[in-house]
């Protein structure tokens, strides 16, 4: 089996256009998400981490016209093309694959203002991911994982069982999502919209803040291209399913906990840090301190990001195992933004300052809609 | 012994036509796809009231595994998380999507709903043949431009060999508008004495999906 290191990464949200300068932020404390009155978003003031109007067009204008391309299209670009500039990743060549993790895509296409400057095949998430193939000369024809919030991380993990398995050398992971009226709309009809910035683990959580962002993982099977003198692998990860509620996660956590199960029994190591899904929702925060302490995982510290960034959905489980990378290499714990005090059953370790430990290794995880979950590792070499 | 995987069961659901391992079950003249799923479920009594609040992808990928796994007794064959759901299709969610967007583009007739946004995801469907069928295992939504039996074959075949999986149900359930195209197959290790019904190959996956066998 062959060994699979991450080669380079970028993240894109409000709080910058590189990974650096989104965990800069983060180690200060500082959130992308705020109070927003746009009536083409929500009839009321919402809460939420959005780019800046006007600052991604700029950026892409770099690269192309902006006028010829959608928001998402724009972000997810701009991600991959900054990760490629910092590996030396022969990226048009046969051994590259190219893998799209989404839930929505361009799905702002669907209101008639938005979507009639754009020809209806703009609307197939495959259409993104070969238009993406295109701009940057790929060879391989990309793979598009379209599951719930649980996208991210399963997209990760199917690149690299595929370099695993001998399939490719190099997978270029994109993770992205807008926020729009369509999933804010949604999302209130369910009463999971905080009204506040999100306040994940906490007693007072009130539900989620939605965000949006890009993110790119590129992992490689070349040793030698593991980024900055301190190489990060990812180890083995599973995904598993409630079957219980299609909206409502697990009250025993079983779909979480056998993902993370199946990963710990396959692990050469123990687990320094869990970055979570955290939504901050009641339900969700509460199944996974079930979940990590059936695993015998209550004494690890865990974190939660989505104060920093919100709930990116489909880009969710790529920026957050960024920035897992980005503490296994820095041997930095970041705090779990907008959390005080427990409001979960179990007592499991949440992160409340962030703070400089030895770390060796993280677990990821992930739940989402339909009962999914994942759980993925993260080493150091 | 053969312990390869091979195809022990697949049922296709297409232009009027449920067909399940070959045999031809049930056919109508209904064009409406939501209609046509519904006098399916009436005609075999199938007793799952859930079926009624799914959105049309779900019902036809719940149909599908309903006839697939009938009298397979997976669940007591298998643990529940040894079985996986690896499932395609071109068009994701967006048959809901647009009935969702429906109810949010008119300001003086907003009323977007639970019932409605919680299916604009494709893998719900995954969802609720786990719930039917008490499957915790290995579930992935994969968006392809068309029926792709290659990657169909070497993603579920590479799971089979990491033990990832002892059983997967996977296929392609498209429904976009009017025109609907469901191919579940049920893929398992089979040993002499317990063939499965098919070899589990790309040409056969596409042959079946294209009822060409």
């Amino acid at each position: 089996m062959n060994p699979v290191f991450v080669a380079s990464d970028n993240i894109i949200s409000p709080l910058g256009f590189t990974t650096t300068e989104n965990m800069e932020a983060l180690i200060k404390g500082i959130t992308g998400i705020s109070l927003h009155d746009n009536a083409c978003f929500s009839p009321d003031p919402f809460w939420a981490s959005m780019l800046e109007e006007g600052k991604l067009a700029e950026k892409f204008s770099e690269y192309a016209n902006p006028g010829s391309f959608t928001r998402f299209e724009q972000m997810i670009i701009c991600s991959v093309k900054d990760a490629l500039s910092r590996c030396n990743l022969d990226f048009k060549g046969e051994r590259t694959l190219l893998i799209l993790s989404s839930t929505k895509g361009n799905i702002d296409l669907l209101d008639h203002a938005t979507g009639s400057r754009f020809e209806n095949n703009r609307i197939y998430l495959w259409h993104t991911a070969g238009l993406i193939q295109r701009f940057f000369g790929l060879k391989n024809k990309p793979i598009v994982v379209s599951n719930a919030c649980i996208s991210g991380v399963l997209s990760i993990m199917i690149g690299s069982r595929l370099i695993r398995w001998g399939k490719y050398d190099n997978v270029i992971i994109a993770g992205a999502e807008l926020v729009t009226e369509f999933v804010l709309s949604g999302f209130n009809s369910f009463k999971s919209i905080c009204p506040g910035p999100c306040k994940p683990f906490d007693k007072d959580r009130q539900g989620l803040s939605l965000g949006e962002a890009a993110g790119t993982v590129v992992l490689t099977v070349n040793r030698e291209m593991a980024q900055d003198g301190c190489g990060i692998s990812v180890g083995p990860g599973f995904s598993g399913n409630d079957a219980n509620h299609i909206s409502g996660p697990s009250r025993t956590g079983e779909g979480l906990y056998i993902a993370i199960r199946r990963t710990l029994e396959k692990a050469d190591c123990s687990i320094d840090f869990i970055s979570a899904h955290g939504t901050a929702t009641p339900y969700n925060d509460e199944m996974e301190s079930i979940a990590i302490t059936r695993a015998g995982l209550h004494q690890v510290p865990v974190n939660s990001l989505k104060g920093y960034w919100g709930h990116t959905l489909g880009a969710a489980g790529v920026i957050e195992s960024v920035a897992s990378v980005f503490s296994l290499r820095e041997n930095t714990l970041v705090n779990t933004l907008g959390y005080t005090s427990s409001g979960v059953s179990q007592p499991i370790n949440i992160i409340s300052k962030t703070k400089q430990a030895e770390l060796n290794s993280c677990l990821k995880i992930a739940s989402g809609f339909g009962g999914c979950n994942a759980s993925l590792l993260f080493q150091k070499i | 012994m053969n312990e390869n995987p091979a195809i022990t069961g697949y049922c296709l659901i297409h232009d009027r036509q449920v067909v399940l391992s070959g045999d031809l079950l049930f056919t109508s003249n209904e064009k409406q796809p939501g209609a046509f799923f519904t006098e399916v479920y009436k005609n075999y009594s199938l007793n799952y009231p859930k079926f009624y609040k799914m959105d049309n992808l779900c019902k036809l990928g719940f149909l599908a595994s309903e006839f697939l796994l009938k009298d397979k007794e997976i669940t007591t064959r298998y643990s529940g998380e040894d079985v996986g759901i690896i499932l395609y299709n071109a068009a994701s969610s967006l048959d809901t999507d647009r009935n969702h967007q429906q109810s949010i583009q008119d300001r003086l007739a907003y009323f977007p709903s639970p019932s409605v946004f919680v299916y604009t995801l494709a893998n719900i469907v995954i969802g609720e043949i786990s719930i039917r069928h008490k499957i915790f295992g290995e579930g992935t939504f994969f968006v392809e431009e068309h029926f792709n039996p290659a990657l169909m074959h070497e993603y579920v075949s590479r799971l089979f060999n990491d033990e990832i999986v002892q059983c997967c149900i996977t296929g392609w359930v498209e429904l976009n508008e009017n025109n609907y195209h469901g191919a579940l197959y049920l893929i398992e290790k089979t040993s002499p004495g317990k063939e499965g019904i098919a070899i589990f190959e790309p040409q056969i996956i596409e042959d079946i999906y294209l009822q060409r066998r």
